[in-house]
Order: C-alpha cells, then structure tokens, then sequence
C-alpha cells in the first residue's frame, strides 16, 4: 500500500464495526482496493486522466458525519426548485437528517443504504450493490464501494411517477484540507415508475476536493428515468464518478452530463441493456477552460436484441482546458437488430487546448446498425464572417455560434427549472445574451 | 460614398484583383457584370472585409474613412452590406435572434438605445411585408436546409433591416423564379434613396429591368474594362463578352 493512502486507511478501520450489514461488502472491497491501488497512467482506462497524482497524505475524510446544519445546505439548493426532494451528502455521507423529501412514502422512499440491506429491500441491494464493477475493476471503484455504507438507496414505487425531481447534492467542504468524498448512491425504480433524477456538485471552503462517487441506478419494465448530472464546482474541484444504469426491463431512460467547471473530471456513464426493447439517450457537454480536464468514458452493453440507443456528446474547450471521450458501445452475439448511434464533437478555442476522442464499438452480432463519428475544429470560419458582416462584433459572433453548438444538448435537459437554470450559466459563461 | 483607387488583392500568392477604380455617390446604381471567375465576389469580400484576402495596394475609402482600416463589423456598423453570393448556413441561431443582436449592436454603435422586443417585432413585421418572407421561415436555423430563394430573400430581409448606406448584392438574383425575383428588385427599389447607394452584382440584364442602374461595369480578369450607361448591360446579353474579351486582348497586344 503506497504512502499517499495512510490516512484512507485510518479513515477505513475508524469506521469499522459501524455497518453491520454492509460489512462484509466494505471488507471485501477494501481488499480489492488494496491490492488494486490507485489506476495508474499505464491503466489503459485512464490514460488521460491522472488521478493518481492528486492522492496525497493531507485528504480529509469524514467518518462520523460534519457538524453542519439546513442553514448551511440552504445556500446551495438550486433555484426554481425549492419544492423538490432534496437528498443532502456532506463530505460524502448521506445525511437524513439534512435531507427533504417532498413526495409521499408511498411514491418515494429513500434511507440510508446500510438500513436498506438490513429490511425488506435487503435482497435488492444484494443483488444489485457493486455491479458497476463488472465494468469498472479499479481501485477508485473499490474505494468509494469500501465507505458505502455512508450511502442512500432509493426506491420508486411501483406505478408511481414521483411529480417532483429527485435532486442529490454533493456537498464537499474542503476547508479543513484536501476533501476527499465518497458518495455512494442505489436506486431503484420499480415496474412503469417514473422519476427525473439530478446530481449536482458544490465544493465550499475554497480548498481542494475529490468526490469519487459510484451511482447504481435500476430501472425496470416499463419504468422512464431522466438523469442529469451538473458539475460545475470550481477549478480546484475533481471528480471520478460512475454512473451505472441497468435496464432490467424494456424501458426508457435518459441521461445528460453538463461539466462547466473543475480540476480533474472522469465521468463512467454506462446503460446496460438487459431487456430488449429498452431506449437509452446519452447526452453531454463539456464546455471548460482553464487548465480543466473533463474525461467522459461511456459504455453501452447490448445484451440482447432490439435496443435502441442515441448518444451525443459535444465539448468546447477554451485556454488550456483538455476534453476526452471514449465511447464504448458493445453488441453482444445474441444482440441482433441493435440499433447504436453515437456521435462526439469539439471545438478547440484556445491555443493550448486539446481533445482526444475515441470511439470503441466491439460488435459480435451481424444484423446491427450502428454508427459512430467524431469531429475535432476549430469555429467555422465563413459562419464568423457572416456574422460579423452583419456588424455583430467578434466576441458575439463567437458566442452566439458557441451557444448554438451547445443548444442541443441543453435542450436535453427535460427539467424547465435546472435547464433556464444551466442556460443561465453558460450565457454567463460565453459573456452571451440576446 | 465609395472610392475605390487602384485597389489589388491576391489569395494564397494568385493576383485577383488587378487595379479597380469605381467611385459611386449617393443615390446611384451601379451593376457589375463580368464573366465567371473574373473577381466581382473578391471585390465584394474585400469590401465587406473577409480575412482571406489580401489587399496589396490601392485605397478605399468609405464616407470620408479608410475602409480597409476598419473590421468587419465596423464597416457593416458605419452602414456597408453585403448581401452574400452564397449565404452560410448557420444551425442554432435563428434569423430572428441573429438580427436583433446585429440590429442592437449598430444601434449602440451609433449612441441609441438598443430596441425593445415590442419596437423590434413592429420593424421586422414591416420588413418582413417589404420582402414577402414569413415568420415561421425567420424563427427557423439561420439558412440552414433554406432553398436557394428563400436564403436570397433572407439577405434582403437583413439589408432592410440593417438599413445599409451602400449595399452590395452579390448575384442576389441569381436562381429566383419570377415572383422572387421581382420582390427583391422591390425590395431594393423600396430602399432606394438620394443618401443610399448600390452596388448590383449580376449575370442577367433581366434584373436591370427592374431595378434600373446608373452605371454598368464590365469586370474581367480583375479589372474593371468598361463602364458604361443600362445600354451597355443590353449589349452583352445580345453579344456576349467575347468582343470585351478580344478588345480587351488587342489593346494589351
Ligand atoms: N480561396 C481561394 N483560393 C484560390 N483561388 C480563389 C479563392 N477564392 C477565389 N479564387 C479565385 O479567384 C477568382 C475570382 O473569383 P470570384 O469568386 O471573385 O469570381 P466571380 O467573378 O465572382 O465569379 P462568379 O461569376 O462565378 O461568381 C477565381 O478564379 C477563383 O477561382
Ligand atoms: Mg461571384
């Protein structure tokens, strides 16, 4: 065990004996992450994204939850949503004291996940808690599994459609040091449930934070889930986070990942689709600068036949901010009339920024349609001219065509609220408004 | 208005533009005519200030400034437009969005407050009605999967909304039908006035039938070769430019 993960430790046997039905699973992979260390650059996975370097002796970790009260969440709820359930984490605990749930017990029901292993939803989580690790065998995912039983699970009732966006706030406080946060998060949204779920990033305290988080998302027959992930915490803020989702039955799901802001940021997001019929949207824009990093590494697991799925990701990269995608997209054998379609593209605006894309399709079946492409540029030329032709001045001419290259993806963003909300952001952002 | 000296431009080391001279006032037509790739959309982009050009020598000036000193926003501010040969289509931003913040932007340009949406909606409305184009058309990309008529139309649209002092048209009238082509000779004769000038690129003498020039130019391989009254613009569409081709030859000869 290398030096800079001491303190991870200590953090580790301070909390043993706290979970009794997790204990197991936190054992378990605390010795997969013992053995696994930290992904090195040589980790084909994470080639671009050096995660390794920011592990350092100073990381602080909570162990027995901050004494932080609603006031202090208060300043972070979004706006135009007050109304929704709010599912607080602090420093990377779910607190339920700090949370509001404002939907009905017999819609939603959300409780820490060590209690849920330990009730009537104890073969669920069994089932289901760690499956992202089929995919993802590193040790930053056995590291946020070996604290999560400072996790929530969620569940959504059968038949139920929760009116109110389900609204999960990161928050991480870094200053008391290096904040290292490991949030953990199981959802479960039963038989033709309905359910928007967003995730959302704050790092208060103006020190350095990592959130490694793992969201496990199960959706079944017939059941619709929007997800948005929204990260814009700051220049000094790094993020590794998987969203796993598992289509269990044929069913909808839509996910969007807006990254504005941070240091190092690796986003997993994977749609395993485990029945057939099952549609699944993936939508990002990463629109960074700085010396920010956002890394999206995406898979689409086509187990069986008749799936459908859509994914567009867009990046603008300014100053020295450096934006990678990987796309993965398998068809397995049984997989016939597979429809994939995936597409990736950037515009460099700064001199020193850059974007590495790479498409990874691995197709064993042979009746498919799949497609892929990705483009890398520059801002089109003659569309500036015209622009400025028309007396519209340099900066706008920019801004507007930035602004109309990111708006298919902003109008992803089903929720009215969160999406004026990230509109207003980034016409801050490109200095844009008309 | 516009005074064009000696003016030479190249792109990537080829000579374009070989020493036009033209000078237009205020209240004229003029009407450039010339053979395929003789340099009329150079000295269009050169006016308008495209990047890709390089002026070599010669001046022009713009309403006492030095035109090839200004941006290109600049010069679309102090009251040039070029309505495009080939307008660009651009996904995401829509005509309506576009124009009022170039609208908004020479107005600040020129000291006035910017429009509100109710002042802004009255003008377009009634620009809109000078150009028969439609709303659901200017809510739409700008141009993008526009017909060739409909991006021709667009461009007049903008010019009547930008209210130029000298607009250039560059073969605007090139692929309308009939209709099209009469409501944007319409158009401009609506704009015309003793303080606005223009400058009409085209192939066709049908278009002067409609909107009658003071002057015609004939450019050919980069200069400006004759000038001339309407009659001239006859007396190509009946002979064809082989007989400027050869006297042209003769006297370099
Ligand atoms: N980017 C470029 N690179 C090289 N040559 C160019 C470029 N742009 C224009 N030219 C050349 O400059 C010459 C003049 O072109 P221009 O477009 O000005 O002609 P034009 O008179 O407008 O022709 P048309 O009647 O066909 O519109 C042509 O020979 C053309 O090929
Ligand atoms: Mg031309």
């Amino acid at each position: 065990m290398m030096d800079a993960t001491i303190n991870i430790k200590e953090a580790f046997e301070k909390t043993e004996g706290v979970a009794e039905n997790l204990a197991a699973f936190r054992n378990e992979n605390w010795k997969v992450f013992s053995g696994l260390g930290l992904p090195a650059l040589k980790h084909e996975e994470w080639r671009y994204t050096k995660i390794k370097n920011l592990f350092n002796n100073g990381m602080v970790i909570d162990t027995e939850g901050s004494a932080v009260d609603k006031n202090f969440v208060n300043q972070f709820i979004l706006p135009g949503v007050a109304s929704a359930n709010s599912i607080i984490f602090v420093n990377g605990r779910f607190r339920n004291d700090l949370s509001t749930i404002s939907s009905s017990k017999d819609i939603l029901v959300v409780k820490s996940l060590e209690e849920a292993s330990g009730d009537e939803d104890a073969a669920f989580v069994s089932l289901h808690l760690g499956h992202s690790q089929k995919y993802h065998a590193d040790g930053i995912n056995a590291l946020n599994a070996a604290f999560a039983a400072g996790g929530v699970y969620i569940k959504v009732n059968k038949g139920k459609a929760v009116g109110q966006p389900i609204i999960i706030y990161s928050i991480s406080d870094s200053s008391d040091g290096f904040r290292l946060s490991l949030p953990r998060i199981l959802v479960n949204v039963e038989e033709a449930a309905q359910v928007e779920i967003i995730q959302t990033y704050i790092n208060h305290g103006g020190g350095q934070s990592l959130t490694n988080e793992v969201t496990e998302i199960c959706v079944a027959r017939d059941a619709i889930m929007h997800y948005i992930k929204l990260q814009n915490e700051g220049p000094k803020s790094s993020h590794t986070g998987t969203t796993h989702i598992r289509q269990l039955g044929k069913s909808l799901t839509h996910a969007v990942t807006i990254t504005l802001d941070g240091e190092i940021v690796r986003n997993n997001l994977n749609m395993v689709m485990e029945a057939e019929y099952c549609e699944s949207n993936m939508y990002g824009l990463y629109l960074i600068k700085g010396n920010t990093l956002a890394d999206n590494h995406t898979i689409v697991d086509n187990m069986v036949p008749n799936c459908l799925s859509n994914e567009l990701y867009k990046g603008i990269m300014d100053e020295s901010a450096t934006g990678v995608f990987n796309g993965k997209i398998f068809v397995r054998q049984d997989a016939q009339k597979t429809n994939a379609y995936q597409s990736n593209k950037n515009i460099l605006l700064g001199n020193k920024s850059s974007a590495n894309t790479k498409p990874q399709l691995e197709i064993f079946a042979d009746d498919v349609k799949c497609s892929h492409g990705c483009t890398i540029g520059k801002l089109d030329k003659d569309a500036l001219f015209y622009l400025k032709a028309r007396g519209i001045s340099a900066e706008n001419a920019q801004a507007l065509l930035l602004h109309a290259f990111a708006i298919d993806i902003l109008n992803q963003i089903k929720n009215k609220e969160i999406r004026t909300y990230v509109e207003s952001l980034i016409s801050e952002r490109l200095s844009f408004s008309i | 208005m516009l005074k064009i000296v000696n003016l030479q431009a190249r792109i990537e080391e080829k000579e374009i533009l070989k020493g036009i001279n033209l000078e237009i006032k205020p209240g004229e037509v003029h009407a450039i005519m010339g053979p395929n790739g003789s340099g009329k959309s150079t000295l269009a982009s050169v006016l308008a200030g495209r990047e890709d050009y390089e002026v070599t020598g010669g001046s022009v000036n713009f309403l006492g400034k030095d035109l090839l000193e200004l941006s290109p926003e600049d010069r679309a501010k102090e009251g040039l437009f070029l309505a495009f040969q080939y307008p660009v289509e651009i996904p995401g931003v829509s005509t309506t969005n576009f124009i009022k913040t170039a609208v908004n932007e020479k107005r600040k340009y020129q000291g006035l407050e910017p429009l509100d949406a109710a002042q802004f909606l009255k003008i377009m409305k009634e620009k809109m009605k000078l150009v028969e184009i439609d709303q659901s058309l200017l809510s739409r990309s700008l141009n993008e999967g526009f017909s060739g008529g409909e991006k021709k139309r667009n461009e007049i649209f903008q010019m009547a909304m930008l209210e130029p002092k000298l607009a250039i048209l560059d073969e605007t009238d090139s692929g309308l039908d009939i209709d099209a082509l009469r409501i944007v000779a319409n158009g401009v004769n609506q704009l015309r006035s003793k303080d606005k000038a223009f400058l009409v690129v085209t192939h066709y003498q049908r278009l002067l039938d409609y909107i009658v020039p003071d002057f015609v130019h004939v450019l050919y391989n980069g200069r400006i070769v004759r000038s001339g009254t309407k009659e001239l613009a006859l007396e190509l569409e009946e002979k064809g430019y082989d007989f400027i081709k050869a006297e042209v030859e003769k006297e370099l000869a």
